[in-house]
C-alpha cells in the first residue's frame, strides 16, 4: 500500500501551521516579551495566533474536500472542511475575545494552548480511525483542562479545571475501553472496517457495552445529561474565553467526531442491535432518551439560576439535547443540519462569553442583576448580547432559529412520531418556550432594568469589539440566508 | 409596480432609521415613524384602489430562499390578506399618532414598534408557511420590550406573560407544521405543499396536527381559556402597543387559523369543530361578564377584546363561507374599534387624569373635562356594541347567522354575549364619562381640555374606517368572499347547511 506523502503533508498543513504558530508565540514571548507590559505581550500573542488561524483557514479553504487520505485514515470530506473552517473561526473569535478579558500573567502560553487545542479539534474533524481519533480528542482535552484552570487568582478556576479533568479523564477512559472492545470484536481500528464487520456479525451484549461506553464519552463531551455535571462549574469557574472555547469549538469538533464514530463506525448498531436486551434496541433510542433528559433538565434548572454563566451552562445542556437530536437525525438527512446548528450555536456562545469577559474585566459580578444598566454603560455590548441571547433562544431571523428548525425538520423526516426522534423534537420545541423565559430575564436586565449603583461606561477594546460585532453580524447574515452554510453540503 | 411587497422591508428599514434618528432627537424619530407608517398606508391604499378581487392568492414576489428545504420568499395577496393589511396600516398610523407624547427613549420605542408592525405586515402577506412563521415570531419579541419598557400596571409581569403565551402558542404551531412537513413528506413549505402533505397523514395524525396548529394560533387570538395573557398584557402595555396588540396582533392568531389551520387540515378541523365552537361561545359570554365587573377602565376594554375575538373564532368554527367572511370582517372591525377604545383609555384619559379607576373617574365630571374623549368614546362604544351603521354590525350578524345554521344554541348564546357587550359598554361609558352628569361644571382652568391634533387625526382615521365599513360592508366583503371561494377553502363550500 503506497502512501502519498505529499498529499498527507498538504492535508496536515493546517495542523502543522498552528503548531508552529504556537511554538513561535511562546518563543517570541520569551525573547521579545521580557520586560514588556502584559497588555502588549497579549496583543502580540493574539496577533500571531490570529495570523496562524487565518493562514490555516486559507489553506483548508483552498484545498477543499480531498476525499480519503493516507489509506483511509483521514477523511477530508465536505463536512471535515466545514468543521475545520468553523473551528478555526470560533477559535479566532475566542482569541479576539481574549483581548477584552482580564489579562493573565502568561498570555502567550494561553494563546499557545488554545492553538494546540485547535490542532486537536482539526484532527477530530478528519480522523477516520479509532487511534487517531482518540489522540486528537486527548490533545484537545488536555489543552482545555489547562485552559480551564488558567486563572490562578481565583480558586473557582482551579476547581473548574479539576472537575473538568476528573470527569474528562473518566470519560476518556470509558471511550478507550469502548474502542478496545470494538477492536476486540472486529479486529479493525478503521471506522469503515468496523462498520462492515459489525454489519456482518455483532456480538449483542459485547457491542452493547462498547456502545454504552462511547455514548457516555459523547455525553461528557457534549454535556448531554446524565454526563453533564461538569458544565455549570466549568462555565462559571473557568476564564470566560476558556469556557467559550469549551462550549463552542470543542463542541463543534466533538459533534463531527462522534458523528463519524456513530454513523460511519457504529451505524449498523443504530437501532437493530439488542442494546437494551430486548428487540428494537440500539443506540438511537438510548441517545434519544439522553437528549430528552438533557432538554428537560437543562431548561428547567436554568430557570432557577442567579449566575449568568451557570444559566448559560444549563441552557447549553438543553441545547446539547437538541444537538444530540441533530446527531440522531444525521443518519437520515446527512450532517448538514447538525453542522449548521452546532456552528451557529458556537457563534452565539463565543459572542456571549466575549461580552461576559468584558463585563468581568470591568469588575462586574456574574449575577444576572449585574447586567442592569448595560444599555447605558455600553450600547454596543447590550445590542450584541441581545443578538446572541435571542439567537440562543431561537428567535428568527437569527441563525439560532434556523438551526433548531432544520434539526427538528430532519428529526420529523425520519418517520414522524413513529420514531423516538419525533417525540424528542416535540419536547425540544416545548422547551424552547420555557427557555425564552430565562433568556428574556437576561435581556430585561440588560435593556430595561436601571442600575441601582452608579457604574461608569464599560471600556471595549477595538479587537474585542470587532469580535462581538463579527459574531453578531454572522448570526444575522447566516440566519437570514441559511443556504450560505446549508448549501455547502 | 405595486409597493405592497416592499412594506415589510420598508417598515424594518424605518425601524432602523427611527433608532438612529432617536439617538439625535426625539422629534426626528417621531417623524421617521410617522413617515414609515404612512408609507405602509399609502402602499396599502394604492394596492386597495387597484385591487381586482379573485379567488386565488396573487403573487407579489416569489424568490428562492432556502432551496435545501424548498423554502421560498413568497409574498402574495388576496381579499382576506388585503383587508388585514389595510387594517394594519390604519392601526399602525394611528398608533404612531397616539404615541406622539412618548418621551422616554423615543427612538428605541418606535424602532420596536415598527419592527412589530413589519412582522405583522409580513404575516398577512406571506404565502409560504415558513416565511409566515418567521414574520409571526418577529412580531413576538418586540412586544416584550415595548410592554416591559414603556408600560404601566405590573408591566414586567404582563409583558412576560404576554410573550410566553405567544411564544408557547407559536411553538405549538411550529411543532404541528414541522411534523406535517416531515411525516407527510412535503417538498417545501408552500401552502400547497403542506396541504398536500397533511392530506397524506393518517386520520389521527391529521386531527392531532390540526390541534397543535389551531390552538397554537388560537392562543394569540385569545380563544377561551387560552386568553388570559390578553387582558393583563393589554393593560400593562403602553397605548400604542395595546392598540396594536388588541387591534392587529390578536388577528395574527385568527388569520393563522383561517389561512393555515383550516385549509391545511380540513379533516382535523371537522373533528375539532364542536370543541372550537363551544370554546368560542364560552369566551364571548365569559369575557363579557368579566368585563362587566372590572374597576380598571382598561381591563374592561381588555376583556371586551377577548369577547369580540370570540366572535371571530365562532365564525371560524362554523367553517361556512358566509360566517368565515363575517369572521374576517369582524377581524377588521374589531381591529379598528379596539384600537380606538385603547387609544381613548390610554392616551386621552389616562395621560391626562393619571387614573383608570372607574370609581375615581366616576367622581369627576369627565364629560366636561374631556368632551372630545367622551365624544370619541361614545361613538367607539356604539360601534363596539355592534350597532347598525358601524362595522361590527354586519360582521357579527353574518357570524350569528352562520352559527345559527350550524348549531342554533351557539347563536343564542352568542346573542346573549351581544347583550352583555351592550351592558358592559354602557356601564363603562356611564361611569367613566358621565358619572357626574348634570353636576356642576368643571372648575375654571381645568375644564374642557381639547384633544391634540395627532389625537384627532388618529381617532378620525379609525372612526372613519368603522363607519365607512358599517355603512358599506360590501367594500370589504367584495374582496373577502371571492377569496374564500378559492380551492383552499373548498371545505367551506361543503359545509353549507341546507
Amino acid at each position: 500500500m503506497s502512501i502519498d506523502y505529499a498529499l498527507l503533508f498538504r492535508v496536515l498543513l493546517p495542523e502543522a501551521l498552528l503548531t508552529a504558530t504556537a511554538l513561535l508565540v511562546i518563543g517570541v514571548d520569551l525573547v521579545w516579551g521580557s520586560g514588556r507590559s502584559r497588555g502588549s505581550r497579549l496583543q502580540m500573542a493574539v496577533g500571531a495566533g490570529l495570523l496562524g488561524v487565518g493562514v490555516a483557514a486559507l489553506v483548508i479553504w483552498q484545498d477543499g474536500a480531498q476525499g480519503s487520505v493516507w489509506a483511509g485514515n483521514l477523511r477530508v470530506d465536505l463536512l471535515a472542511v466545514a468543521v475545520r473552517l468553523g473551528v478555526l473561526g470560533l477559535t479566532g473569535l475566542s482569541l479576539l475575545g481574549l483581548t477584552g478579558s482580564r489579562v493573565s500573567d502568561q498570555p502567550a502560553e494561553y494563546v499557545a494552548l488554545a492553538l494546540l487545542a485547535t490542532v486537536g479539534f482539526l484532527q477530530m474533524a478528519v480522523a477516520q480511525n479509532l487511534l487517531l481519533a482518540f489522540l486528537a480528542l486527548e490533545l484537545a482535552s488536555l489543552s482545555l483542562y489547562v485552559l480551564a484552570g488558567y486563572d490562578r487568582s481565583r480558586p473557582e478556576s482551579a476547581e473548574a479545571a479539576l472537575k473538568y479533568f476528573l470527569q474528562g479523564g473518566v470519560s476518556a477512559a470509558l471511550l478507550l475501553f469502548g474502542f478496545s472492545l470494538l477492536y476486540g470484536m472486529t479486529g479493525r481500528i478503521d471506522l469503515t472496517g468496523i462498520s462492515m464487520a459489525l454489519a456482518a456479525h455483532a456480538d449483542g451484549s459485547l457491542s452493547a457495552v462498547a456502545v454504552g461506553m462511547v455514548l457516555a464519552a459523547f455525553g461528557f463531551k457534549a454535556a448531554v445529561a446524565p454526563f453533564h455535571p461538569w458544565a455549570p462549574d466549568v462555565y462559571q469557574g473557568a476564564p470566560p474565553m476558556s469556557a467559550a472555547l469549551i462550549a463552542s469549538a470543542a463542541k463543534l469538533a466533538g459533534l463531527a467526531f462522534f458523528w463519524r464514530i456513530f454513523w460511519s463506525g457504529l451505524g449498523p448498531l443504530a437501532a437493530t442491535a439488542p442494546l437494551t436486551g430486548g428487540a428494537g434496541g440500539g443506540w438511537v433510542p438510548v441517545l434519544a432518551a439522553m437528549c430528552a433528559v438533557s432538554l428537560l433538565l437543562g431548561n428547567l434548572v436554568a430557570l432557577a439560576q442567579v449566575s449568568i454563566r451557570r444559566l448559560l451552562a444549563y441552557s447549553a445542556i438543553g441545547h446539547a439535547g437538541a444537538l444530540g437530536l441533530g446527531l440522531l437525525s444525521a443518519g437520515e438527512v446527512g450532517p448538514g443540519p447538525l453542522f449548521y446548528y452546532a456552528a451557529t450555536y458556537g457563534l452565539a456562545t463565543v459572542g456571549a462569553f466575549a461580552c461576559l469577559a468584558l463585563l468581568d474585566r470591568a469588575g462586574d459580578g456574574d449575577r444576572i442583576e449585574d447586567l442592569a444598566g448595560l444599555r447605558r454603560r455600553s450600547p454596543l455590548l447590550a445590542a450584541c448580547l441581545a443578538v446572541f441571547v435571542l439567537s440562543l433562544a431561537g428567535i428568527p431571523p437569527l441563525a439560532g432559529f434556523f438551526g433548531k428548525f432544520v434539526v427538528f425538520a430532519a428529526a420529523f423526516r425520519i418517520d414522524g412520531l413513529s420514531h423516538p426522534a419525533g417525540w424528542v423534537a416535540l419536547l425540544a420545541i416545548a422547551m424552547s418556550a420555557v427557555a425564552l423565559y430565562y433568556y428574556l430575564i437576561l435581556l430585561k436586565q440588560a435593556w430595561i432594568a436601571e442600575d441601582v449603583r452608579v457604574r461608569g461606561p464599560i471600556e471595549v477594546p477595538p479587537a474585542a469589539a470587532l469580535g462581538v460585532v463579527l459574531a453578531a453580524g454572522l448570526l444575522i447574515v447566516l440566519g437570514a440566508f441559511p443556504s450560505l452554510l446549508l448549501g455547502r453540503f | 409596480m405595486s409597493l405592497l411587497p416592499w412594506i415589510p422591508v420598508a417598515t424594518l428599514v424605518g425601524a432602523l432609521l427611527a433608532l438612529v434618528a432617536g439617538a439625535r432627537s426625539a422629534a426626528a424619530a417621531r417623524v421617521v415613524a410617522l413617515l414609515t407608517a404612512l408609507f405602509g398606508a399609502v402602499a396599502a391604499g394604492a394596492a386597495a384602489a387597484r385591487f381586482a378581487p379573485s379567488n386565488e392568492l396573487v403573487t407579489l414576489v416569489d424568490l428562492p430562499w432556502i432551496t435545501q428545504l424548498g423554502i421560498r420568499y413568497h409574498l402574495a395577496v388576496d381579499g382576506i390578506s388585503l383587508s388585514l393589511v389595510v387594517l394594519t396600516a390604519l392601526a399602525a398610523t394611528s398608533g404612531v399618532l397616539f404615541s406622539w407624547t412618548v418621551a422616554e427613549r423615543v427612538g428605541e420605542f418606535f424602532a420596536l414598534y415598527l419592527t412589530l408592525v413589519a412582522g405583522v405586515y409580513g404575516v398577512f402577506l406571506s404565502a409560504d408557511a415558513f416565511l409566515f412563521f418567521v414574520f409571526y415570531e418577529i412580531a413576538i419579541v418586540p412586544k416584550y420590550f415595548l410592554v416591559a419598557g414603556w408600560g404601566s400596571t405590573r408591566r414586567e409581569y404582563g409583558a412576560m406573560k404576554l410573550v410566553l403565551y405567544s411564544f408557547a402558542g407559536s411553538a405549538l404551531v411550529l411543532a404541528g407544521l414541522v411534523w406535517t412537513y416531515g411525516a407527510g413528506g412535503a417538498e417545501g413549505f408552500s401552502f400547497g405543499a403542506l396541504t398536500e402533505a397533511a392530506s397524506r397523514m393518517s386520520y389521527g395524525e391529521n386531527v392531532a396536527a390540526f390541534g397543535l396548529v389551531f390552538f397554537g394560533f388560537a392562543t394569540l387570538a385569545g380563544l377561551f381559556p387560552l386568553h388570559t395573557w390578553a387582558p393583563t398584557g393589554h393593560v400593562a402595555a403602553p397605548t400604542a402597543a395595546s392598540m396594536l396588540l388588541a387591534g392587529v396582533v390578536m388577528k395574527l392568531g385568527a388569520y393563522g387559523c383561517l389561512r393555515i389551520a383550516l385549509p391545511f387540515y380540513p379533516v382535523g378541523f371537522a373533528a375539532w369543530q364542536l370543541v372550537i365552537g363551544w370554546l368560542a361561545v364560552a369566551g364571548i359570554v365569559y369575557a363579557g361578564l368579566v368585563a362587566l365587573v372590572q374597576r380598571d377602565f382598561k381591563f374592561v376594554i381588555g376583556y371586551s377584546s377577548v369577547s369580540h375575538m370570540g366572535f371571530v373564532m365562532l365564525g371560524l368554527a362554523t367553517g361556512e363561507i358566509e360566517a368565515l367572511a363575517g369572521a374576517t370582517l369582524q377581524m377588521f372591525s374589531h381591529g379598528v374599534i379596539a384600537g380606538l377604545l385603547f387609544g381613548v383609555v390610554g392616551r386621552m384619559v389616562y395621560e391626562r387624569e393619571h387614573t383608570r379607576d372607574l370609581v375615581e373617574l366616576e367622581a369627576r365630571p369627565m364629560h366636561r373635562r374631556l368632551p372630545g374623549a367622551a365624544a370619541v368614546f361614545v361613538l367607539a362604544g356604539l360601534a363596539s356594541m355592534g350597532l347598525p351603521g358601524f362595522s361590527g354590525f354586519p360582521a357579527e350578524l353574518k357570524i350569528l347567522v352562520g352559527a345559527w345554521n350550524f348549531h342554533p344554541i351557539w347563536a343564542v348564546a352568542a346573542a346573549v354575549g351581544v347583550l352583555v357587550a351592550g351592558a358592559f359598554t354602557l356601564r363603562v361609558m356611564q361611569r367613566a364619562f358621565f358619572g357626574q352628569f348634570g353636576a356642576a361644571g368643571a372648575e375654571p382652568g381645568e375644564g374642557g381640555e381639547r384633544l391634540t391634533l395627532p389625537e384627532k387625526l388618529g381617532a378620525g382615521l379609525l372612526l372613519g374606517a368603522t363607519i365607512l365599513i358599517g355603512l358599506k360592508p360590501d367594500l370589504l366583503l367584495d374582496w373577502i368572499v371571492p377569496a374564500l371561494q378559492s380551492p383552499a377553502f373548498h371545505f367551506a363550500a361543503t359545509n353549507v347547511v341546507p
